[in-house]
């Protein structure tokens, strides 16, 4: 029996406008899906994983055009029908589910409507037959209350549930080959492993066939079957997911695998090299922050609640938390831009004013903060060199022939050559323009570099080799880095000391080691145990843990009396953690779990 | 390691793209500029000067008033010259009025925020919340209508619609992070403007320049036209439409050129309103075109 798709030296050429030549994206892959099989295309952004993937649908997104080879569905040559004929094939025999499902809704529309259209658009059935397949499909995906969920509008639903509604509707004209293009990379961890499962399941269960396209190599070992490794538009090797993980016969195969940070060994030995030490840079005192002012004080939205939290000077301390916790808005209380509405951030055991208006110049230079996006953080208008100038004239009146030479210095250690000065930010790559982004907070000669989640808009490989920069940096300047993310390898990897928050509380801080080996906050617990291992299994082995499950139940909520995580913990205590605030618990070295369990019962 | 590797540079400033319509507009608003300038060179009778006795004069076809005399007996071709001086001198500098205006309040309610915004907002709603022809009438009765008072008029009327946009502009680009960025290095609101919001706004403002001085031509010929706008014996296009509107009972006996009187300067504010909302819808699609541009890679 033939594949269901088959795609044979396919040729994809793309160009920027309509006066620039086209330049080759894909330089003829081929590859097969069987029915009934997950093939998965891994590669960095810009390997022409997505374009391969949206070809099977005879689609070239606009100012891209096929250039040769076939593309064959099913025994019809999907690349040689009209738009007619791609019409019927499209949504039902093939369907598509885009990277964010916030942005594939229509936001006016009731869920059920939206995805029941295509199997009427398509004539599958009447449209009590597709109401019945969409609410067995939204029980197969794990979605509580099925019936009802599907009768909200779409932003009435999380995130994780609004990407499993995307699936729903993909496969409800039980299409024959789902095309998923990143469709867990914008969630948070606790919810990938929810979304990964659901899918897993229901593609096994409907026998359909699936392209997963995603860059994360833990996640394709959880779902795939057959993993294809591209690299520049180009196949670099093909195989069973399992000889692809464990024997990798090219060295970029090894690279991608070498990129993963392994997931938080769970035996205590974190990256903690520096001693902990007694001199504070920043003292963060029992900070309430929020959103919306409210007349005599007092803020509208509370996001930060009671956070307290110290950082030694030199070392490298880690914000970790679920989209939502307030980890970015710890960042912006930090540098001022968002003022607290309580308590004090002390700036080397003196208090630093709450408004980046009111602090000296001098204290604005001692705190430099670095943003998530690289590619909204530069005005685009002005060159790398203007960007990295305008805070050494700011900061240190430097006059202008010693700034361009310093811009020069300050490119070459974040390993970028000097001609960048020159450029605009437009012509750089996300990882260059975060390296630029690193440079300009180094301009200010800071103490402090606050690191607002910069490794989370970028290519696993990229985002690690930022994250080497950043070790060799505070190795050879002895900066401070507070460093927010959502990716608990990533910030084991590098933090001597972890800050867990969830919702605006500190759940529990200390050593980088400490929290990563018992006692845990079981919101750690949680944490730890939803990063997935690349290993085939991992997936199944996770879920029948209790914590998981639980933990499926709910998304995080701000502002509830008693611990915010109670919900959905595993071991709260029914009329104490639901109506009281948990007790802080002291261990060694500055170890502090809040939680109304013992410490003994953490383990 | 591709990570530091040099993309192409960015390519020489070549001719833009703008097909025919796109030169045509350019072509006609250069002509009207060139007429602007050099009136006074060009018109071959001053404005007011009467050269006939007879009203609606086709003239003998030789270039002696060439397109005819008006319902005075002025010469036609010369007050259309004159009259593209005054229609797009007044409706250019109203614009200018409107931009300064505008820009200025609508930057500083968009960046301030609160309170500031809120009241001046309110303000602000109130005037748009009248039809312009509607309060244009209002204020030329009640101060008069001078040409300077015209401009001041015109020049408000459009600022209140400029302001709103000005103010959502300063708004979006606020929260962009590069913004952040310069707030978090402790740059004062002007440097910021300056630096940050004024060049990040300036495309939006130069498409929402060239539709609103339409706008500002339309308002202008339209007062013109009510008898409220330039007054005799000055000309500009909407007073003459105005005045030579008894030219289309002549044509019986004259012939069709009389029309020419009325319709001429109405053909005149076409050509210039068109040839600059054509040259709008150009620069918009320019701009999405490189959005577009951008995603393919």
């Amino acid at each position: 029996m033939s594949a269901l798709l088959q795609i044979n030296d396919l040729r994809v050429e793309g160009r920027r406008n309509t006066r620039s030549p086209y330049s080759p994206i894909v330089k003829g892959v081929s590859l097969e899906v069987n029915r009934g099989e997950v093939l998965a295309l891994i590669g960095e952004s810009g390997a022409g994983k997505s374009t391969i993937a949206v070809s099977s649908m005879g689609y070239a997104k606009p100012g891209c055009r096929f250039s040769g080879g076939e593309v064959i569905f099913d025994g019809i040559s999907v690349l040689d029908m009209t738009l007619e004929q791609k019409r019927v094939v499209r949504g039902a025999r093939i369907s598509y589910v885009a990277q964010s499902a916030a942005a594939s809704f229509n936001a006016s529309l009731r869920l059920d409507d939206q995805i029941t259209e295509v199997s009427m658009v398509h004539g599958v059935g009447t449209k009590a037959e597709a109401e019945t397949r969409m609410v067995d499909l939204a029980r197969r995906m794990q979605l509580p209350d099925p019936e009802n969920i599907i009768r909200k509008y779409p932003h009435q639903v999380s995130g994780g549930q609004l990407q499993r509604l995307m699936a729903v509707m993909a496969m409800n004209a039980q299409p024959d080959l789902l095309v998923l293009d990143e469709p867990t990379t914008a969630l948070d961890v606790t919810t990938q492993v929810e979304v990964l499962a659901a899918f897993k399941d229901a593609i096994r269960d409907s026998g359909a066939a699936a392209i997963y396209v995603t860059h994360d190599l833990a996640v394709v070992a959880q779902v795939a079957d057959r993993i294809h490794v591209l690299l520049g538009g180009e196949t670099v090797e093909e195989g069973p997911t399992e000889q692809i993980l464990h024997d990798p016969q090219e060295d970029y195969t090894r690279k991608l695998m070498a990129a993963v940070r392994p997931p938080p060994k769970r035996t205590g030995e974190g990256a903690g090299s520096r001693e902990a030490t007694d001199d504070t840079v920043i003292d963060v005192a029992a900070i309430d922050a929020g959103y919306g002012k409210r007349i005599g004080g007092g803020v509208v939205v509370q996001v930060l609640h009671d956070v307290s939290v110290d950082i030694p000077r030199g070392s490298a301390v880690g914000v970790i938390g679920e989209s939502g916790c307030g980890k970015s808005t710890l960042a912006r209380v930090i540098s001022g831009l968002l003022p607290a509405a309580s308590g004090e951030i002390l700036l080397d055991g003196s208090a630093l004013p709450s408004d980046v208006k009111d602090r000296t110049r001098e204290q604005l230079r001692r705190v430099q903060i670095v943003m998530q996006m690289p590619d909204v953080s530069f005005n685009p208008l002005k060159t790398i060199g203007q960007a990295l100038e305008r805070p050494l004239e700011f900061y240190l009146d430097m006059p202008a022939d010693k700034r361009r030479e310093r811009v020069a210095e300050l490119l070459k250690m974040v390993d970028l050559p000097a001609e960048f000065a020159n450029r605009r930010p437009q012509a750089l790559s996300g990882g260059q323009k975060q390296r630029v982004n690193l440079a300009r907070a180094l301009a200010a000669e800071p103490e402090v570099i606050l690191c607002d989640e910069v490794t989370s808009a970028l290519d696993t490989v990229v985002g690690a080799q930022i994250i080497e920069l950043l070790k060799r940096l505070q190795d050879d300047l002895g900066v401070t880095f507070v460093f927010i993310s959502h990716d608990l390898s990533t910030v084991a990897s590098f933090a001597d000391r972890v800050v867990v928050l969830y919702a605006g509380r500190v759940a529990e801080q200390g050593p980088t080691a400490q929290i990563l080996s018992p006692p845990y906050h079981p919101y750690t617990s949680l944490l730890l145990h939803s990063v997935p291992e690349m290993r085939v299994g991992w997936l199944e082995e996770i879920r029948e843990t209790e914590t998981a499950q639980l933990a499926a139940a709910s998304v995080v909520e701000i502002g509830a009396t008693g611990c915010p995580f109670h919900k959905r913990c595993p071991m709260a205590i029914p009329g104490t953690c639901d109506v009281k605030d948990p007790p802080i618990r002291p261990l060694p070295n500055g170890h502090r779990i809040a939680c109304h369990r013992e410490v003994a019962e953490l383990y | 390691m591709s990570d530091t590797s040099i993309s192409p540079a960015p390519s020489k400033w070549h001719l833009p793209e703008l097909g025919f319509l796109g030169w045509m507009s350019v072509g006609i608003l250069v002509f009207w500029a060139f007429v602007v300038i050099f009136a006074p060179w060009i018109a071959p009778y001053e404005e007011s000067t009467i050269l006939t006795e007879k009203s609606f004069d086709p003239g003998d076809g030789s270039a002696f008033m060439l397109l005819g005399s008006d319902y005075l007996g002025r010469d036609v071709l010369s007050r259309l010259i004159y009259g593209a001086r005054v229609t797009l001198g007044l409706a250019f500098a109203a614009t200018v009025l409107a931009f300064v205006l505008g820009v200025t309040l609508g930057f500083v309610a968009g960046i301030l925020g609160g309170r500031t915004d809120d009241i001046m907002s309110r303000i602000n709603d109130a005037f748009v919340s009248f039809p312009s022809i509607m309060l244009a009438l209002i204020l030329v009765s009640a101060f008069g209508s001078s040409l300077w008072l015209l401009v001041l008029t015109i020049g408000f009327i459009e600022a209140t619609r400029v302001y709103r946009i000005a103010r959502s502009l300063a708004q979006n680009i606020m929260v962009m992070d590069f913004v952040e960025v310069s707030r978090a290095r402790g740059e004062s609101l002007w440097w910021i403007l300056k630096n940050d919001v004024l060049p990040s706004a300036f495309v939006p403002l130069s498409t929402d320049f060239g539709l609103r001085f339409t706008y500002s031509i339309l308002l202008l010929s339209s007062l013109s036209f009510l008898g409220l706008g330039v007054q005799p014996p000055l000309s500009d296009w909407g007073s003459m439409v105005k005045e030579n509107m008894a030219a289309l009972n002549y044509v019986l006996f004259y012939g069709l050129k009389v029309a020419l009187a009325p319709l001429l300067p109405a053909v005149c504010i076409f050509s210039v309103t068109l040839a600059n909302n054509l040259l709008v819808d150009w620069n918009l699609s320019r701009s999405q075109k490189d959005i577009s541009g951008e995603l393919i890679a």
